[in-house]
């Protein structure tokens, strides 16, 4: 573990948005919002943050981003893929966002080898730290997201008068090969486990069971579709809560084109399952016509569908859905913890023998 | 005091290789009409000799400036380099699609997803079922069995429209029927008024109890409207059919086609990548299938 001066650390930070070719952007604070965005000047930075509106994602999976452009010549099309890269160095992710990165990294580069999203990754320096402030919202201790040893290049935590800085690649060991650093003493070491402990204690909100035990839960309560009904009631589909999700990663592709047709371009688009026409088909049919069955699908899909594929959670607790849902309607724990609640009184609850996944059908439209 | 090398500075980058999303070009080299919304269009490709496709497998059709639309493959391998595609007009894409005449280009990607299986199904009896625009998936898979005839068992096709302007594939109807290895029967919904039709009237239901099959060595293959599986699989529990002897062939929204969009997302399957064709017990466990 390396310690910084303070100085030196805002030294070192000026200096990348002065010197770096990359794009320099962090957590800052404008009109009364935390958010990533490009940074000025050191005095940007606002490690003091809970939670960004937006997730780092929109660095490796941008809102819009252009696949392929094309231009008539003749009668034929000429179309040629282009990706838009901007190398980046990005300061102060919290480790529940570190773990979704690593999910989406697992998803998109290990089983997709989805070169848009691969090329960003891997011309992109992510300087983690460990939070100062928690959001009432934020549950990754019940997540066991609150402290992350990987998926950093530099961690950053803030002791009383200095930095502490752990390496976690061999980009973040280049990134501050020339800066001025001291090894950490041992009452520094423990000061940082400290703050660690203290993140989790603080991102702890209380599930009401073993997070290992989530996809056994969720597969359990498929078939509750009137509990799913029921909380989806208030629900206005604008899909804040797929927006605002650091693992949310559906999209739509669609054709640009420009005024006379004679050229144009292919965009990937973020967008959400919670949208009434996002498992539509052409001739009317829909999959997911009812709210209930689409936010029952999203909880499935965190907690129980990426499960079964890839092993990991997708749900990272950081809060961001119920912070953002207009209603109040999308926090995950709060679901978690009702459905659990809604089987035990049921008597059916993991463990008494019910697990089924045969679907009854919500009969409501909308 | 820090230095970075190697980085090529901001902005667009051109590829070097084609990218999974880029559509390859191809041309339009026939086109037949069926009905007023519905024709096939024959296609090929500038860049390669053939698709290499299976049956029951799909491409993403691609038209500058409108879009993309999945359509599944209606030709077997065996039939050529070029490959057949039955669009129905229902979109944007379709619509300009069907606007299109001989040599026009369109974009292709793919093949993409898991079809019938041919190999899996040597040696056994197959019996199809198709409604509407379900019968284009399944020719492929038909036409494979018709071209290496040997690997299979008896053939049945089961075969139903709305009306008798609804009919695809007339000129293969017309040749299914005149074979003696296979067994064809097709049967319309409704017979409009002024409308010739001496065939069977009924919803495709109708014409499966009096097929004759052996439970133990048949295949039912089923490709058509939502509405229509559920009471089909109904008639061939009727008959006795294992649930493992049935395959269904699944519509969805697909849109990337390479399993991560997530429009075409069934519980935890992707349709586009794990289908469209999935063994029916596959498909029964997931609540969003049927």
């Amino acid at each position: 573990m390396k310690i910084i001066e303070r100085s030196t650390f805002r030294n070192f930070v000026d200096d990348l948005i002065s010197n770096d070719e990359r794009d320099v952007v962090g957590a800052t604070q404008e009109g009364g919002q935390y958010l990533f965005d490009e940074l000025d000047d050191s005095s940007d930075l606002a490690l003091e943050y809970d939670l960004t509106t937006l997730p780092p994602k929109k660095y490796f999976l941008p809102p819009r981003e252009t696949l392929l452009e094309y231009e008539r010549s003749g009668e034929e099309y000429d179309i040629d893929s282009v990706l838009e890269i901007e190398p980046r160095i990005v300061i102060g992710v919290h480790p529940w966002d570190l773990e979704a990165i690593e999910q989406m990294d697992k998803i998109f580069i290990e089983e997709h080898d989805d070169e848009y999203y691969e090329r960003r990754r891997e011309e992109c320096v992510i300087i983690g730290s460990t939070p100062q402030n928690v959001a009432d919202e934020t549950f990754a201790g019940d997540m066991n997201t609150a402290t992350k040893d990987t998926g950093y290049d530099l961690l950053l935590t803030e002791l009383d008068d200095v930095i502490a800085v752990e390496v976690g690649s061999r980009k973040g060991s280049e990134l501050i090969e020339n800066v001025p650093t001291r090894n950490a003493t041992f009452e520094e070491v423990e000061a940082v486990e400290a703050e660690k402990d203290a993140v989790v204690e603080d991102a702890t909100r209380g599930l009401d069971l073993p997070t290992e035990a989530l996809p056994t839960l969720l597969s359990a309560g498929y078939d509750e579709i009137e509990f799913w009904a029921d909380h989806a009631e208030q629900c206005t589909s604008c899909c804040s809560c797929n927006v605002v999700c650091p693992t949310c990663y559906c999209f739509d592709i669609e054709d640009v084109n420009e005024v006379g047709a004679e050229s144009g371009k292919r965009e990937r688009r973020w967008d959400g399952c919670n949208l009434k026409d996002f498992a539509a088909v052409a001739q009317g049919e829909n999959f997911r016509r009812e709210r209930g069955k689409r936010y029952r699908h999203r909880f499935h899909r965190k907690g129980d569908y990426v499960y079964e594929r890839f092993g990991d959670i997708a749900c990272v607790g950081c809060g961001r859905c119920g912070k953002h849902c207009l209603p109040g309607i999308a926090d995950p724990l709060a679901v978690y913890n009702d459905l659990k609640e809604h089987l035990e009184e049921k008597g059916e609850l993991p463990g008494s023998d019910a697990s089924a996944t045969v679907s009854t059908e919500v009969t409501s439209d909308d | 005091m820090t230095e970075m090398g190697g980085y090529g500075g901001s902005g667009q980058v051109p590829m070097q290789q084609r990218l999974a999303m880029e559509p390859e070009p191809a041309t339009i080299t026939d086109i037949r009409r069926y009905t007023e919304k519905d024709a096939l269009f024959e296609i090929d490709l500038e860049e390669r000799d053939e698709l290499g496709h299976g049956p029951g497998e799909f491409v993403q059709v691609f038209v500058p400036g409108i879009g993309e639309a999945p359509i599944s493959i209606a030709s077997a391998p065996e039939e050529g380099d070029t490959f057949d595609l039955v669009i129905r007009e229902v979109g944007n894409v379709t619509g300009a699609i069907h606007d299109m005449e001989p040599g026009d280009k369109l974009g292709i990607r793919g093949p993409y997803g898991k079809g019938w299986g041919p190999e899996r199904l040597k040696g056994q009896d197959l019996l199809f079922v198709a409604g509407g625009i379900g019968l284009p998936p399944t020719r492929s898979m038909i036409e494979k069995a018709l071209a290496n005839r040997e690997d299979y068992g008896d053939i049945t096709i089961l075969y139903g429209t709305t009306s008798p302007n609804d009919i695809l594939h007339d000129e293969d109807i017309q040749r299914w029927r005149d074979r003696d290895d296979v067994e064809f029967r097709m049967t319309v919904d409704e017979v409009p008024e002024g409308t010739e039709w001496d065939g069977n009237v009924g919803v495709i239901t109708t014409i499966i109890p009096p097929v004759d099959i052996d439970p133990e060595t048949t295949t039912a293959m089923i490709c058509g409207p939502p509405v229509m599986y559920q009471f089909v699989l109904e008639e061939l529990d009727e008959k006795g059919l294992p649930e493992e002897n049935i395959l269904v062939s699944l519509e969805r929204r697909m849109r990337c086609a390479v399993g991560l969009c997530g429009h075409c997302q069934m519980n935890d399957l992707y349709v586009c990548k794990d289908g469209p064709v999935f063994e029916y017990p596959v498909v029964k466990k997931r609540g969003e299938a049927l």
